[in-house]
């Protein structure tokens, strides 16, 4: 499977087109439906793809598993901190009104800021789970 | 008659119920424990559908106050089962990783397999 | 510090996420079992601050993102669920230190850190169940618990431990499902998931929608059932207690149970209560019944246990349905009771199934017949484990004796003769089971491969004896758990219909 020439050039031309639709689908997310779990599961579908075509080593060479397993809880952790940044500045936990200079400003940021920390968690997991599986076959 | 064309007009919770009881029965009746994983799966979609059904309403647009609109469907469903279906699919890829160990332990996936196994030992 | 106390509610759930957190991030056993001892002692000070906030000025309502409720979610603490809390966050500080190494020897080098990222996880959730006030927002609590208590369960050293754990999974996922449904009856009834809205509306709801309602109580009487344990439900507790790492075992009999039993309380008394006359419904004669059949049938199968934890194990599942008779009985006394039994049996439980974890720690067994004369060989881990064990039966002057008092004074008070008489009996068999426990690990001589075994060190030791030194406390000065759970069922009998 890893000698056909067209999976190969074709994955490698396709896999910064499946990039650049998660980052569209993330930040679109504020107009129409998208948003970080889609983006998040998008990103790990390239992951996926690019292990099945060229190997699990060429997938962990740009997602270590390292950092995989760590994008879990950093997202979680954005996230979380988001909602502690708006109880500092003192208001409720979650209350992105104060985050900017106007409620309406702040309620964006603190989406913005949650949607990236869903993306990251989303795409750690899914990534996870599918190195998970895969190497227990081995 | 009436009856009937009650269960026709709410076709809608059938399908549910429907989907439920299915569910529920092939976590109780098969003994592969893939397979109870996927009537689990069943079931907890068919707790989906109860939910989003009734919040839409025909000819409804999304909640977004505009003169043109007067009909709006709702969206808190939508978000209480987004919040469901993350929830079950962690439980699906927990089970699954469980089976997987299981598998590994055993040797097997079927239920009454295991269960022997362990009286023998 | 004054800026702090009003967010106590969120940070009650949140230092415990972030623990989580960190500790996923840092993946090392010691920095993690820092992190989450040093958590698990900050959270009982918000525990304690919460309570005594709450007997001093009533309930906090706390608007998670400014949203008012019952638009928004609401954290809501009133005298019950800030026990609860106290309760929770107390076992988790005092067994902390048994952990390190227990669980070093149990759960292995390697999946430690991650080991307390989920108990942190297990934490979150099931402060989260109590603090919220929102109906759909315990779910996720829920779920966050469960989920995490699996992994914790399927850890255990023995392959056993999978196949509980993935019982315990179809079990209580089907058991969390039943919740959903339950409250999306109600949210299609009534459009609110507020717990405090919901038992407003639900009164003007009945008179037209009482099929709908009666069939959410079901559901979520079903659901939350099965993870607590009520007896036809409790069909995973056996084995998830038997092959989970000792120190998880002693962790979720002493808090994941009790938290289910606060939910049932919760629907029980503040929403369907408050809107329909319970009365009406023959549930309280099915929740009376299904208690009896546990404590008399449970404990008849702890008798003939030939293992330790399992015997344990079936033994919770007896004194589940002391805590549910009390719930069904539903009189200022017998309420009363089921609340300190929470609080006793908690921590009973906690010390006795430490007790087990000390006994596989050194003996590598828990297998009864094994344990001849091991009382010798560990005298103070066995002495904990007597005291805790004659709280279990309910000997007068320790903590069990207190709550059977309450729930027998309770049945009598609501002319309800066959409880009284089983409470008896129970304990009766409890004695029984304790007792052959009792007569194996002193009586009997010793065998030879236990020669080498003795008391464990003293960070296993002294989460035993303090749980145990409760078990007395708690039987002689019952103020603090008498008082509060008296105020707390006063408040939610006087809301009833």
């Amino acid at each position: 499977m890893s000698l056909d020439p067209i999976l190969r050039v074709g994955t490698k031309l396709i896999l910064p087109f499946i990039l650049l639709f998660a980052l569209y689908v993330q930040f679109h997310g504020d107009y129409g439906p998208g948003g970080g779990f889609q983006a998040g599961v998008i990103t790990a579908g390239m992951v996926v793809l690019l292990a099945i075509i060229f190997g699990l080593k060429a997938a962990q060479r740009i997602a270590p598993k390292g950092l995989v397993e760590r994008m879990i809880p950093l997202g979680v952790l954005i996230y979380a901190g988001t909602g502690v940044a708006g109880l500092i500045m003192g208001q409720n936990f979650l209350d992105y009104s104060v985050l900017a200079h106007d409620p309406s400003h702040g309620h964006e940021l603190g989406i913005f800021l949650v949607e990236a920390g869903v993306l990251v968690t989303v795409s750690g997991t899914m990534t996870a789970l599918f190195y998970a599986f895969v190497e227990r076959g081995r | 008659m009436s009856a009937l064309a009650e269960l026709v007009g709410r076709y809608n919770y059938v399908i549910t119920i429907f989907l439920m009881m299915a569910g529920l029965y092939i976590v109780v009746a098969r003994g592969n424990l893939v397979k109870k994983l996927i009537g689990l799966s069943i079931f907890q979609t068919s707790v989906y559908l109860l939910y989003i059904e009734p919040g839409k309403i025909v000819g409804g647009t999304a909640p977004i106050i505009d003169p043109a609109f007067t009909v709006y469907s709702n969206p808190l469903p939508h978000v209480l089962i987004l919040t469901a279906i993350v929830v079950g699919v962690a439980t699906l890829a927990l089970g699954l990783a469980l089976v997987v160990r299981i598998n590994e332990a055993y040797g097997t996936t079927e239920e009454d397999e295991i269960l022997g196994k362990d009286r023998e030992a | 510090m004054s800026a702090v106390w009003p967010h106590l509610p969120v940070l009650q759930v949140l230092i415990p996420l972030f623990g989580a957190l960190l500790a996923g991030l840092l993946r090392r056993p010691t920095p993690a079992y820092v992190l989450a001892t040093a958590v698990s002692w900050v959270a009982p000070l918000i525990a304690g601050a919460l309570l005594w906030q709450v007997v001093q000025t009533g309930p906090i309502s706390y608007h998670i993102g400014g949203w008012a409720p019952p638009w928004g979610i609401e954290y809501r603490i009133d005298v019950l669920n800030a026990l609860v809390l106290v309760l929770v966050t107390a076992v988790g500080a005092v067994i902390m230190p048994f952990a390190r190494l227990s669980v070093a020897f149990e759960v292995g080098e390697g999946r430690e850190a991650w080991f307390y990222c989920m108990y942190l996880l297990c934490l979150t959730g099931l402060l989260g169940i109590t603090v919220t006030g929102d109906a759909f927002n315990a779910f996720v609590f829920l779920e966050i618990s469960s989920l995490s208590s699996y992994v914790l369960i399927a850890l255990g050293h023995d392959r056993r431990a999978l196949l509980s754990s993935f019982q315990y999974l179809i079990m209580g996922t089907i058991g969390a499902t039943f919740y959903v449904i339950g409250i999306g009856l109600l949210y299609l009834v009534t459009g609110t998931l507020n717990m405090a809205d919901l038992a407003a509306r639900l009164g003007p709801a009945w008179a037209e929608h009482s099929r709908a309602i009666v069939a959410a109580l079901a559901f979520v009487t079903v659901g939350i059932s099965l993870k607590l344990g009520l007896f036809p439900l409790h069909v995973w507790l056996p084995n998830a207690y038997a092959y989970a790492p000792s120190w998880v075992t002693a962790f979720l009999a002493g808090t994941a149970t009790k938290v289910a039993i606060y939910l049932l309380v919760r629907f029980y008394f503040s929403i369907f209560g408050i809107a329909i006359d319970l009365r009406l419904l023959p549930i309280a004669d099915v929740i009376i019944v299904l208690s009896l059949a546990a404590m008399l049938i449970a404990s008849l199968v702890a008798v003939f246990e030939a293992n330790l934890k399992r015997l344990l194990a079936y033994s919770s599942v007896a004194q589940i349905g002391y805590i549910t008779l009390g719930i069904g009985l539903a009189n200022q006394a017998a309420l009363t009771g089921a609340l300190v039994h929470v609080v006793n049996h908690a921590l009973m439980k906690a010390a006795l199934f430490l007790a087990a974890g000390a006994i596989f720690y050194r003996a590598h067994t828990t297998e009864l017949k094994e344990l001849a004369g091991i009382g010798r060989r560990m005298p103070l881990t066995i002495a904990a484990f007597t005291i805790a064990g004659l709280g279990l039966v309910g000997t007068p002057g320790t903590s069990g004796f207190i709550s059977k008092w309450y729930l027998m004074v309770g049945a009598l008070g609501a002319g309800q003769w066959i409880p009284a008489f089983v409470i008896v009996a129970s304990s009766l068999i409890a004695l029984i089971y304790v007792g052959r426990v009792l007569e194996i690990v002193w009586m009997r001589e010793p065998s030879a491969q236990m020669a080498a075994v003795g008391d464990p060190p003293l960070s296993m030791l002294l989460p035993l004896v303090v749980l145990s030194l409760a078990t007395i406390y708690l039987g002689i000065d019952t103020e603090w758990t008498a008082g509060i759970a008296s105020m707390a069922s006063t408040i939610l009998l006087g809301g009833l219909r």
